[in-house]
């Protein structure tokens, strides 16, 4: 019995846990939502333009594109926000003055995101099938106007299951951020608890942490699988009028 | 069927290549305004392919194409398509629209219609196939005749001057291409000018106007349909006839 009392002493200790709470809602949250969503935001645009220029008939935009994405993608998280964090701080402090790291990290986090996002929008634009292209430049639209209202809208709806999950790991890797150091105010989930475990010598805040990372990623996973399910089978066909009134013309088949 | 405001089309000498490959190898046809021609021939004769150079979903590499009498290759080939309605074999609707989306996208972008004015335009076209019951479905709970249906109201919506048909019916259950056949045939019953690449003999014998035969990336023949089918004068198409029919 010694072993459960030692580990709930470590991991479940409910007043380290209470101590943390307020914190973790009142800056660590907010702090996180800012990071991954921000970066999310910045990262889909950027993937979006990624996948255009590794689609585009020019072999430069494709080049550049598809350097880019092996260069980003290739590298662990953690080296590039340093890199882009402590490499780049230092002169964006001088050119704006704002000495917070909060804009390098997401400059770096949207960086990887766009590289990951840009492969999700690409294969998905480039699995529709082409006849719907040759359809709708058949009927006088541009190439630019026929993908943007055909062909893009219908592989971004594909590909919409590996975007959250793309916006899943974003919220994980939001985390890597401690690393460029943060005032007091500007500290996020992982950080908070990080803090409040050293202070305290006990790890319960980290489960706090854990289960503040879950309320976020296990929902989205879950809307993840109901996308999937929705794209799968459709739309509930909503019965039309005349089918729904044919009951009546088909007899007695009870 | 109302009437058309449809004009001539004439493809003269056309060739073309891809790398080594010559799909065409100067291609003469020229329709008749309010005439429909068939364009018959084995797999790969190029006949799909002469009907996207015509309407340049692929640029010729020499010839010349003619509207109403006029060149066309200087055009604006996105304008150009506006007054060339197409019809594909896979019907190539918009899966994630509705079907009278799919009829009235051109019409708002292209047209500059209002929503609710392109939405009546696609209406009165979709009652002309038969389908204005069905403006709210999407495509996928259609049945293939229907999709194919919706596929000639949206080419119509555009008041197109020539209709292209590229197999419309091959890829139909047997049990659906008469209804698909018998809107074609009131089409050109109506006065559109037509080119229909097609596999359906009888429609090609007593619908069109004339009917040219291509195999390897030449017309071989070209005449009125009873010349044709009762008298051909080559041994290639005595050999596809006999081998179709």
């Amino acid at each position: 019995m010694d072993i459960f009392k030692l580990l709930s002493d470590t991991f479940l200790d409910w007043k380290a846990i209470g101590e943390v709470l307020p914190k973790m809602f009142a800056v660590g949250l907010p702090n996180t939502l800012v990071l991954a969503v921000t970066s999310g935001v910045i990262g889909t645009v950027l993937g979006m333009v990624l996948a255009l220029m590794g689609i585009s008939r020019n072999a430069a935009a494709r080049w550049i594109a598809r350097i880019y994405t092996d260069v980003l993608r290739g590298l662990p998280p953690i080296l590039t926000i340093l890199v882009i964090g402590l490499g780049f701080g230092p002169i964006f402090r001088q050119v704006t003055g704002s000495s917070s790291p909060y804009p390098m990290a997401i400059a770096a986090l949207s960086l990887m995101s766009a590289a990951y996002i840009g492969e999700i929008f690409r294969s998905g634009i480039q699995s529709v099938d082409k006849g719907q292209l040759e359809a709708t430049r058949a009927l006088g639209f541009g190439y630019g106007p026929a993908m943007r209202l055909v062909v893009v809208p219908q592989g971004v709806r594909r590909v919409l299951p590996a975007l959250v999950n793309q916006f899943i790991a974003l919220i994980k890797e939001s985390s890597l951020v401690f690393m460029l150091g943060l005032l007091a105010t500007e500290r996020e989930i992982f950080q908070i608890g990080k803090d409040a475990a050293s202070n305290s010598g006990n790890l319960s805040p980290y489960v706090a942490a854990a289960v503040f990372y879950l309320a976020l990623t296990v929902p989205l996973t879950h809307f993840v699988n109901w996308i999937d399910r929705r794209l799968r089978s459709g739309r509930p066909e909503k019965k039309e009028p005349d089918e729904a009134a044919a009951v009546v013309g088909k007899g007695a088949q009870a | 069927m109302s009437e058309f405001v449809s004009g001539s089309l004439t493809a003269r000498n056309i060739h073309l290549s891809f790398g080594s490959n010559r799909v065409l190898r100067g291609i003469d046809l020229h329709v008749e305004k309010g005439s429909t021609a068939s364009v018959i021939g084995p797999s790969g004769s190029g006949k799909s392919t002469l009907l996207r150079v015509m309407n340049r979903l692929i640029e010729p590499d020499q010839g010349d194409i003619l509207l109403d009498g006029r060149s066309v290759l200087k055009d604006n080939p996105d304008e150009l398509r506006r007054r060339i309605g197409m019809v594909f074999q896979q019907f190539n609707l918009f899966p994630h629209k509705t079907v009278a989306e799919n009829v009235s996208l051109a019409l708002r972008k292209l047209r500059g219609m209002s929503k609710e004015q392109a939405r009546d335009e696609a209406l009165a076209q979709l009652e002309l196939v038969g389908l204005k019951h069905k403006a709210d479905s999407r495509p996928a709970n259609l049945s293939g005749g229907q999709q194919q249906r919706v596929a000639i109201a949206r080419a119509l919506a555009m008041k197109p001057e020539v209709m292209f048909f590229d197999e419309a019916t091959s890829a139909l259950d047997p049990e659906l291409v008469k209804g698909v056949l018998a809107l074609m045939a009131d089409l050109a019953k109506g006065g559109m000018t037509m080119v229909v690449v097609t596999h359906e003999m009888g429609f090609s014998r007593n619908v069109s106007d004339s009917v040219t035969f291509m195999d390897a990336g030449v017309v071989v023949e070209t005449g009125p349909p009873e010349q044709l089918f009762t008298a051909p004068r080559t041994e290639r198409l005595k050999g596809f006839l006999s081998d179709v029919l």
